[in-house]
């Protein structure tokens, strides 16, 4: 089986794998990282969005093995030193989850939204969140949550994360 | 998924010698078609030869009086890039309504027209601009690509390395998003070029086609206008749950409008 | 005021986990030399079982059992059943068809189960099920509803015309006659198009046997884990319920769909004392497309008789619903009892009839999905009340304003057995009104028609009932269980506050919202409560989440709890303050007595009641309550909902432009979480109305839009920013918070508002789901010339 090594959340980790092993798969059976979780099979929900060399992308439509020499960045690695994201913050603030299933996606997927585009209208945000489905909160409190956390970090800019 | 082998070729050298050696493999370019299909289990290669490692089928340059966009580019990258938005911007914007940007960060040029959905975006792009596929082996005319549904002129290890789009004088791209999967229920891209008028239209039929009659109608006239005289006919149209043919043939002559429409700016 | 009391927008306590990436759902749950389950699904609507062939595949690797419906009858595994009885107009009982958990005879439907692997590993598991060979003879299937009743096929071979029942409510006379004196009749078609729930997190159990204890704990995806534990023992027999855990953890919501007691979590916990190890199973999307039960799904032939002045005087009503292949948990109810009493809306009809038939068809099992009959009843009632308003070229609003039940006739029965607790309709008409300037439409549908779109606006007046009460009644009616709710209360030695409680929480924010009430109830800090639910080894047998009764049944159970609390505490006050029971009073967390500065706070009480050095010598020591709760009614909240959208009539796309929502839910215990509820209930309505249809093959019975890329969910630019207020708000009499259910209004109120807009726009009616292509084919069939021109 082949050999993958990657940096996840800031640590060098390495596993053997069957070819067809998921980046999600991976990270969820090999790393026990359980936030990444899977809500569909067709690439379209986004309950599984993480970050791949900076990028977000849909961890159940990449293979571990592609991975290989990647630094990836889960919802797990995105608080520091047990101080919140501003993102993380800000979905609690304004009530941008109910049952937490999609957050961590909807959460990695918005993050680079930020990183590119620091000033997104809600026209904007409404369009970069194509690629994550939420059942519960009729996406208004997300919005909301991106929107506040977009304007915490333009005043306080963040590290890169 | 069934189990496979794996390869992460260095060069296209070493790509091509895999597909020859292993009829059974498929390339992997961003994935986002085939690993969908291999979880479904609805194809089982033996191998997989990964393209992500061959850096020279990525990159957009200019190249004479256009732009050449490397196979493995992808649609993310064709959406944000100045040089495309500067030469031809429709392209950019195609690209940026494909799918969503976790899609884009990952789907390549090259994958979305090997594979050659019919509702897929960038068939109407390489039709519409009369681009040329570039391969390992030759170039091949956008008109002599596309040659049915999922089908194209590729051979089993032939892989293409990038496409070349010569500059329209103006183009525009319109879409009918299908509101589950984001693919086209029907696309339409029209383009002024060199070589005289070119409307190409995808989702709408088993493959991308190319609508000779606005063609000629937006020679004598490029308005939206030149819409109004056409009839697109239905009997050649594609009908699922999401659009009667009829549906479609209608929305062919919105979309166009519309694409005519951005292409005047 | 309490900090983080009732009232107060308290963000929620559970999200830390959630949005650190360390909630706890089913599948991030794995247990030592655990296998894998995989079930082999029918891949026909219909056909019988010739042969299921085990040795093709015993042999693989990895494989270690494949058990099927005859191996589960050898082991007693009963069949799935529906808890509540229907009775047909001729006194006759339902017809239920067998349920099995893995067929035996027939498959119904195109995902029914046949087979279950269970192997090493998931692709292990995977391969098996594609290599089982199974023999069928396909059978003709029954797919369409409206023909369900003369198809010459059978799903069930004992039940004739598949007919499960043919019910009836309310005073049938008394309508005709309303009807023969009328001044206008109005009548419409409507279909309620059938819904998959897609609740994000798929479903998925894991089951462990400890044979030293001979108990099987499992934990699975549920809304309510004592509901799955009473009938997977006195049912399936798949334990005793004293030897059954059920553990719900984390559940990435319901909606409903979790309600239910399915086949799989039943073969997964007995595959597990059969093979003596750990089994799971986590569902694809695509599986749980086909085995999750599906909503909605009604055809209704309806009619409404008004006189001269636009006042109701009748409804009739009648209605096909399917059921799917079997029944599920709680189907029968839902188009029954959960459907027909809702019939009178927000208004004063002084007769009402309606006749309900449902039918199996060879399609998913078909059972409560948010809202739950009551979408059903309040997109026949609004739709109607539009529909007499164009008759009598009445404005829509004032028509409704002329049928309200006015705020003063409560508590007021209406003809369907409902008897509404409490209300004030035209108040939150008026406001939503004025939020939506409903007054300025026509200059905005004027700018719209200039920028050659169709602007429409419409509104709904939705009733809705919460928490099935009381349990005598809804016994009476059919029902198998109780529909009380349960809490403990528990203080520890250091003053803190353990809540455990028989609701489940999966998104609604009970975790909070309850800290919320024992905080105001027991002046305790909010960071000192913990609420435990969902395992049943730990909470008080309770009934779960569903129906919007959470917080009036489940909450107010824990208030009376407190109150036990408070009232024992007062004993062991009045002895540590050497004072007598009478004259001590408790407020904001502080025992004091009467007129004096002598006190001892809560904690300080809590102490002695575990370390009773001194102490009242009759009293018990420790501080815990428990209390159950059994409403003397529903609640019923109310509302109304303004939309407004936009057609572009070149292709028929609608985009919803403006929303205003003013809801009534009582007192509100916390408005951050309740708005949420309405905005996620609103998108769910936006959702039936504009782009979410379950569809059938009506030849194969296959199931059309198996996945996301074929079936339309929601998304946030399909949504617009909400306006969402709450009215002064009619507190309920039926518990001491006042507090109404919340969790359904939005899907009920949402799609008839939308669907009312859309009719404005178009000034033709359309069918839910208005696709682009359907509003499109309207325009076309009314030749209405092009609103740029």
């Amino acid at each position: 089986m082949p050999q993958v090594r990657m940096r996840v959340n800031g640590r060098e980790v390495s596993g053997e794998v069957e070819p067809r092993t998921l980046l999600v798969e991976f990270l969820r059976e090999h790393l026990g990282l359980t936030g990444t979780h899977v809500g569909c099979d067709t690439s379209q929900c986004g309950c599984c969005v993480v970050h791949v060399d900076g990028r977000s992308v849909k961890s159940c439509t990449l293979l571990a093995v592609q991975c290989d020499g990647a630094e990836v960045l889960t919802i797990e690695g995105l608080a520091r030193n047990g101080e919140l994201h501003p993102l993380q913050r800000a979905f609690h603030e304004c009530h941008g989850l109910q049952c937490g299933f999609c957050t961590p996606g909807m959460i990695m997927s918005a993050l680079e939204l930020l990183q590119r585009n620091p000033s997104p209208s809600e026209g904007e945000v409404r369009a970069w969140l194509e690629g994550n489905l939420c059942r519960c909160t009729g996406y208004h409190n997300i919005v909301r949550a991106i929107l506040r956390a977009a304007e915490e970090m333009r005043e306080a800019p963040q590290p890169a994360a | 998924m069934y189990a496979f082998d794996y390869h992460r070729p260095q060069s296209l050298d070493e790509a091509a010698r895999l597909l020859r050696e292993r009829p059974e493999a498929k390339l992997l370019a961003g994935g986002h078609t085939l690993l969908p299909t291999l979880k479904q289990r609805l194809a089982q290669p033996s191998d997989l030869v990964d393209l992500g490692a061959i850096a020279e089928l990525r990159g957009i340059r200019e190249e004479g009086n256009g732009l050449t966009i490397g196979a493995a580019t992808p649609h993310g990258e064709v959406e944000t890039s100045e040089l495309v938005r500067r030469l031809i911007p429709a392209l950019a914007e195609l690209a940026g309504e494909i799918g969503d940007p976790q899609v884009r960060n990952r789907g390549t040029l090259g994958g979305s027209i090997a594979n050659n959905d019919p509702a897929a975006d960038w068939p109407a792009g390489v039709v519409g601009c009369g681009a040329v596929v570039r391969t390992t082996r030759r170039e091949i005319a956008a008109d002599d690509f596309f040659t049915g549904m999922c089908e194209t002129a590729l051979e089993p290890d032939e892989i293409i390395t990038a496409v070349h789009f010569p500059r329209p004088k103006r183009a525009g791209y319109a879409k009918f998003p299908n509101p589950a999967s984001r693919y086209a229920v029907v696309g339409v891209f029209v383009a002024e070029t060199d070589d005289g008028v070119r409307v190409a239209v995808t989702g709408a039929g088993p493959c991308v086609f190319r609508l000779t009659a606005l063609e000629q109608a937006l020679t004598a006239d490029f308005t939206p206008n030149a819409v109004d005289g056409i009839e697109v006919d239905a009997a050649e149209l594609n009908a699922d749950i999401h659009a009667s043919a009829d549906y479609r043939a209608h929305l062919v002559k919105v979309m166009a409008k519309r694409a005519i429409q951005k292409a005047l700016g | 005021m309490v900090e983080k009391g009732i009232g107060q927008p308290v963000p929620r306590k559970e999200d830390r986990r959630f949005v650190t990436g360390r909630g706890r759902y089913t599948d991030d749950i794995n247990l030592p030399g655990q296998l894998h389950a995989v079930f082999v699904r029918s891949p026909h609507a219909h056909a019988r079982i010739r042969r299921i062939d085990k040795d093709s595949v015993l042999g693989m690797p990895g494989v270690v059992a494949v058990l099927t419906g005859a191996d589960a009858e050898a082991d007693g595994i009963g069949p799935l059943i529906c808890g509540w009885m229907i009775h047909s107009r001729d006194g006759s009982p339902m017809k239920m068809g067998t349920h099995r958990v893995l067929a035996t005879d027939k498959v119904r439907y195109v995902g029914d189960r046949v087979a279950c692997i269970v192997a090493e590993t998931p692709h292990q598991a995977r391969d098996a099920a594609e290599a089982l060979v199974v023999e069928y003879e396909e059978l003709e299937p029954v797919v369409d509803l409206a023909t369900a009743h003369d198809a010459p096929a059978r799903v069930h071979d004992d039940i004739p015309h598949n007919l499960c029942y043919d019910w009836e409510l309310g005073d049938r006379a008394a309508v005709d006659e309303a009807f023969a004196r009328a001044a206008k009749v109005v009548s419409l078609d409507l279909t309620n198009n059938r819904l998959v729930p897609n609740a994000m997190e798929p479903r998925a159990a894991l089951a462990a046997y400890d044979p030293g204890k001979d108990e099987i704990t499992l934990y699975l995806t549920s809304q309510n884990p004592h509901v799955h534990r009473l009938v997977m023992s006195a049912f399936n027999n798949i334990a005793p319920e004293h030897k059954l855990r059920v553990v719900a953890p984390d559940v990435g919501g319901g909606f409903g769909s979790k309600i239910f007691i399915y086949g799989e979590e039943c073969v997964v916990a007995w595959a597990a004392r059969r093979l003596g190890r750990p089994v799971k199973w986590r569902e694809e999307r695509s599986e749980a497309f086909l085995a999750d039960a599906h909503g909605r799904d009604h055809l209704t032939h309806a009619e409404m008789a008004v006189d001269e002045d636009g006042r109701i005087l009748a409804l009739r009503v009648d209605t096909k619903a399917n059921l799917g292949a079997y029944m599920s948990t709680f189907s029968s109810a839902i188009p029954t009892y959960l459907y027909a009493p809702l019939l009178s809306g927000q208004y004063r009809i002084p007769a009402i009839y309606a006749r309900v038939r449902t039918y199996y068809t060879n399609t998913t099992p078909v059972d409560a999905y948010r809202g739950a009959g009551r979408p059903e009843a309040c997109y026949v009632v609004e739709t109607l009340v539009d529909a007499a308003a164009r008759e009598l070229g009445l404005d829509r609003a004032e028509i409704r304003r002329r049928n309200f039940i006015p705020k003063d006739a409560f508590p007021y029965e209406t003809p369907v057995i409902m008897t509404y607790d409490s209300g004030d309709y035209a108040t939150c008409l008026e406001r939503a009104l004025e939020l939506a300037d409903y007054a300025g439409f026509e200059q905005r549908r004027r700018e719209a028609a200039a920028r050659g779109k169709l602007r429409g606006i419409g509104i709904a007046c939705y009733i809705e009932a919460c928490g099935i009460a009381p349990s005598q009644a809804a016994i009476s009616l059919g029902a198998g269980v109780g529909l009380w709710e349960s809490a403990e209360v528990r203080f520890t030695h250091t003053g803190k506050v353990q809540v455990f409680t028989g609701t489940h929480t999966h998104g609604q924010g009970h975790e909070t919202t309850f800290s919320q009430l024992v905080a105001e109830a027991l002046g305790v800090p909010f960071e000192d409560v913990e609420v435990i639910h969902g395992d049943t080894a730990a909470t008080p047998v309770g009934m779960g989440t569903y129906g919007s009764r959470s917080q009036a049944v489940g909450g107010e159970a824990i208030l009376r709890a407190c109150n036990k609390i408070i009232e024992k505490g007062k004993k062991i006050a009045a002895h540590l303050l050497e004072a007598s029971d009478a004259d001590i009073e408790f407020e904001a967390g502080t025992f004091r007595v009467k007129g004096t500065d002598r006190q001892k706070t809560i904690q300080e009480v809590a102490f002695a009641a575990y370390v009773p050095s001194s102490y009242p010598p009759d009293l018990e020591p420790g501080l815990e309550a428990s209390a159950f709760f059994d409403p003397p009614n529903f609640t019923f909240p109310s509302g109304t909902y303004v939309c407004e959208v936009e057609v572009d009539p070149e292709t028929g796309q609608v985009s919803v432009e403006k929303w205003v929502a003013v809801d009534d839910f009582g007192r509100v215990i916390n408005p951050l979480i309740v708005e949420g509820q309405v905005h996620g209930g609103v998108v769910q309505g936006l959702g039936q109305a504009l782009l979410e249809h379950a569809i059938y093959d009506r030849e194969s019975g296959q199931l059309l839009t198996g996945s996301f890329m074929d079936y339309a969910m929601p998304r946030a630019d399909h949504v617009p920013d909400f306006v969402v207020e709450f009215a002064p708000g009619s507190p309920s009499p039926s518990n001491s918070l006042g507090a109404k259910g919340a969790g359904e209004a939005g899907a009920i109120g949402a799609p008839p508002a939308i669907m009312n807009a859309i009719w404005d726009a178009i000034g033709v009616r359309v069918e839910m789901p208005a696709t682009p292509e359907r509003v499109w084919r309207a325009l076309q069939s009314v030749r209405m010339p092009q609103a740029a021109e």
